[in-house]
């Protein structure tokens, strides 16, 4: 028995053998809350140059647990940079692809930041603390790309940090887990959705912010990386179920929801991604709009489609070539997995806009052997309970 | 970690049990254990000729493929239908109803090379 290890998560296998071949010299990053885990029995892998736990029993529970009570992630590895300065929501509208503007203190937005083909460099949240002040949270693995190239165009008068060191992060999840919040701090009010508040605990200072990768209802909490571990513990012994990254990537596809390195790259626009209604076209200029209005302005060649088994089949997963039914090669699986909600295959491709049709037949190589699957529409689970 | 005694091993994680000359296959213990959520099992084609460390099935997890290598040469003379229809006996009863295949084995005297249940405790630690 061997694992075909550059499958597993649905990492890119280019990036799966340059990620170990780093890995493996032990060049590993580390999370502040990895004692906890190791605490807790998690299986620990290397993934995205981190090590990270990928379960601590079974993603199928750990799957259910954030779909019908409440579970807790590691997401410390991801990056906060911070911007500041009076014009800074002027610039960050030329940086990113949604409307800044449309922010009030305390509201956040998924937005993309493009390069000048429309290309998109990370899909990230941005959270605006007050008029001249922005919380970022990006991926883990571009968490220096984002900083460079905002700091390439960064004006003199903005001040732009990247604190992703100085954090711990947890993602909580599930459509019970506002309660363990209110339960540790029943002095706050945890912000409605996409919102973030900054407060302090006992002298610590705290960030929440409404939102998630899941699709349930939760929220991301972070503290000092010195005080990380003793959260997490917290969290848990108010009834979250530790998770690894294996459900969170099989909670976040069965949404839909994009994984950049997988479903986003800086080749491919967040049109083509399906990801239209995070980019205002009409707020004026920013990096990338040109292409991309002449891409709507011209049509679509191809398109990020949902894929769904019409029974049950072998995992579908990342790589995996899709054909039409009569064998011709249209394009291969960016994101895939047997998802625990549904029990079927699903997965996401890019595909030619002719086969990209509601309802459209394909087939999907696994090994030689052909599983027919559909274009559905996205999320492929539509049961989450979301956020308030 | 459950290891029979009247079980031989391989060091792929491969159990067989022998009987007259027809060799039945499925994964130890600690290999379902270190996989968890078996959710696909694919089955070798009946007749299939193997050759020891042929890959020969594949069970599949939620999170990776793992291929199950013939522990010894023969031909395959029948898969597990109940691990196709119901892949989590792999989890739940790795030696009884999770084997995986039945092979008529080419040279009875090649099992005795594979590891005995001391052994291949010994080399999993």
């Amino acid at each position: 028995m061997r694992n075909f290890l550059a499958q597993s998560l649905g990492v890119d296998k280019h990036d799966a053998c340059v990620i170990f071949c780093v890995e493996m010299s032990d060049n590993l990053l580390h999370t502040p809350l990895e004692s906890v885990h190791i605490e807790l029995g998690a299986k620990m892998v290397p993934f995205g140059g981190w090590f990270m736990p990928v379960q601590y029993t079974s993603i199928l529970d750990e799957h259910a647990a954030v779909r019908e009570k409440f579970g807790i992630f590691d997401i410390s590895h991801m990056g906060q940079l911070i911007v500041r300065g009076a014009g800074a929501e002027g610039w960050l509208n030329r940086m990113l692809s949604n409307n800044v503007a449309a922010l009030q203190p305390g509201d956040g937005q998924y937005t993309l930041l493009l390069n000048g083909k429309g290309g998109v460099i990370d899909d990230l949240i941005i959270y605006r603390e007050a008029a001249d002040a922005f919380f970022l949270v990006v991926n883990a693995s571009r968490i220096e790309q984002d900083f460079f190239w905002l700091a390439r165009h960064q004006p003199e008068d903005i001040a732009l940090a990247n604190e992703s060191d100085l954090w711990a992060g947890m993602a909580v999840q599930g459509p019970t887990a506002v309660a363990s919040f209110s339960a540790l701090f029943p002095e706050q009010t945890i912000p409605p959705r996409n919102g973030i508040l900054r407060f302090t605990h006992q002298g610590e200072e705290l960030v929440v912010c409404r939102t998630g990768y899941t699709g349930e209802d939760g929220f991301e909490f972070f503290s000092s990386a010195s005080s990380g571990p003793d959260w997490l513990k917290a969290y848990v012994a108010a009834g979250a179920k530790p998770c690894g990254l294996g459900s969170r990537d099989s909670l976040r596809l069965e949404m839909g929801y994009p994984l950049n390195g997988n479903d986003l790259s800086e080749e491919l626009t967040p049109l083509e991604a399906g990801l239209g209604f995070f980019v205002d076209l009409n707020k004026g200029d920013f990096i990338g709009r040109d292409v991309l209005a002449a891409q709507k302005a011209d049509g679509l060649t191809r398109k990020l489609v949902g894929l769904q088994y019409l029974e049950k089949g072998a995992p579908p997963r990342a790589h995996y070539t899709v054909e039409t039914p009569e064998g011709e090669v249209i394009g291969e699986l960016a994101s895939g997995v047997l998802s625990p909600s549904l029990m079927t295959g699903i997965g996401m491709a890019y595909l030619p806009i002719a086969h990209t049709k509601l309802g459209t037949l394909v087939n999907i190589d696994v090994r030689s052997r052909k599983f027919s699957a559909k274009v559905v529409k996205k999320p492929f689970y539509k049961f989450a309970s979301k956020g308030a | 970690m459950n290891i029979p005694t009247d079980l031989k091993y391989n060091s792929s994680h491969e159990w067989v049990r022998l009987e007259g000359d027809i060799a039945t296959v499925g994964i130890t213990d600690h290999a379902q254990a270190e996989l968890t959520d078996v959710v696909f099992v694919e089955l070798p084609a009946v007749g299939k000729s193997v050759d020891l460390g042929d890959p020969t099935a594949v069970v599949e997890s939620v999170k990776a493929a793992s291929d199950i290598y013939a522990p010894i040469s023969g031909e395959i003379v029948e898969g597990n239908p109940e691990v196709e229809a119901d892949p989590a006996l792999v989890n739940t009863d790795p030696y009884g109803k999770g084997w995986i295949f039945k092979m008529r084995v080419k040279d009875i005297a090649s099992v005795d090379s594979l590891m005995d249940a001391a052994g291949y405790g010994a080399m999993i630690g």
